[in-house]
């Protein structure tokens, strides 16, 4: 599924980085531990988070992920905005928390 | 130049993971007895035991680095160090602004004091000191920058709470002075996992909770006396002053 289609499904909204909205998402990955990130998301994985410092950007494109999602209402940090749309992977904002997000997200990936 | 025996990161009883044991007398006869010069007070978000450790350090010839260990946003643990009371209660300020307003809990995370020479409590701090602050590591290091303070990210080998795990690489536009290692890493094995770090200044302390535990890791500073502007020329390792760990 395309990022644009999940960002419409689950009412997300498009912060930064619209040219990478074709980009296909296999899976997703949750943490809020960027080490952790690195050792541990898949290529094409939707990472979904609360860190909004521009390293998020730097270990997405590092590792080949196909968008951000951040949750609760953050914004990304004025230098994370830049990246996203310098390496066109979009970052994406819910209001909703993690679980709630991630709960929606599986099934609809699941479909 | 002279060589000075530093322990740079020790927390005080302010801290809620301190010992209570952890007064200024304690911790001053402790540093006097493993023969340590300089040593450097930061406890979690809070700097209001600078003053008294630091009278106490006096009387027994021990310089105090006045500072801090603050929790950053994405939390990160980073010492900040300054030179003067006044500049440090202009950081505690800042830290007061943007510490969230959740109440320590005393069963759970310990007590909050601040103690006089005589151990007598002067204040207990209500807000819960390890929360993370509401400022991002950048912007923190620009404000102790912008006081002309010393900004050293805190044990970033370790796999918690520290720079490399909370944001998995050292940010190459960063602005560290120097960069803390604890005892469990060489500076040569750590070197050859983060090779990108190579020509950065870094420093090992105890990071005591404890009395026992003070001096435990430590550096040596060589330069011309204790001051601080002394510190801040070995940490650039300009004009003959360096670290050696």
């Amino acid at each position: 599924m395309k990022v644009k289609e999940v960002a419409e499904k689950l009412g997300l909204t498009v912060i930064s980085g619209v040219n990478g909205l074709e980009n296909e998402i296999s899976m997703g990955y949750s943490s809020d531990l960027l080490s952790d990130v690195m050792g541990s998301a898949q290529s094409g994985d939707i990472w979904i988070t609360l860190q909004t410092h521009k390293n998020v950007m730097a270990i997405a494109s590092l590792k080949d992920l196909s968008a951000v999602i951040l949750v609760k209402g953050f914004t990304p940090d004025p230098d994370m905005e830049e990246q996203s749309n310098e390496e066109n992977i979009p970052v994406l904002g819910t209001t909703e928390d993690t679980f709630t997000i991630n709960g929606k997200l599986f099934n609809l990936l699941n479909q | 130049m002279k060589e000075f025996k530093a322990d740079l990161h020790i927390h005080t009883v302010l801290s809620p993971c301190g010992s209570l044991e952890m007064s200024p007398r304690n911790i001053v006869q402790e540093a006097k007895k493993k023969k340590i010069d300089i040593i450097g007070i930061t406890d979690h978000n809070s700097t209001r035991q600078c003053r008294e450790v630091s009278r106490e350090a006096t009387k027994a010839g021990i310089t105090v680095y006045t500072g801090v260990e603050v929790t950053t946003k994405e939390e990160v643990h980073c010492l900040a160090f300054f030179e003067t009371f006044d500049i440090l209660d202009a950081f505690q300020q800042y830290l007061d602004k943007h510490l969230p307003d959740i109440k320590n809990n005393t069963d759970l995370f310990g007590y909050q004091v601040v103690v006089d020479e005589s151990e007598n409590i002067v204040y207990e701090e209500p807000r819960l000191l390890i929360s993370a602050i509401s400022q991002s590591i950048d912007q923190i290091a620009a404000e102790v920058h912008r006081l002309n303070g010393l900004f050293i990210p805190a044990h970033i080998n370790r796999p918690k709470y520290s720079l490399i795990s909370q944001l998995g690489f050292v940010p190459p536009d960063l602005k560290a002075d120097a960069f803390e290692l604890t005892k469990h890493i060489s500076i040569e094995d750590f070197l050859k996992k983060f090779s990108y770090l190579k020509g950065k200044t870094f420093i090992r302390n105890s990071d005591a909770h404890q009395p026992d535990l003070i001096g435990e890791s430590f550096t040596t500073l060589k330069m011309a006396d204790t001051s601080f502007a002394e510190f801040t020329k070995a940490l650039a390792g300009i004009e003959g002053r360096e670290v050696i760990v």
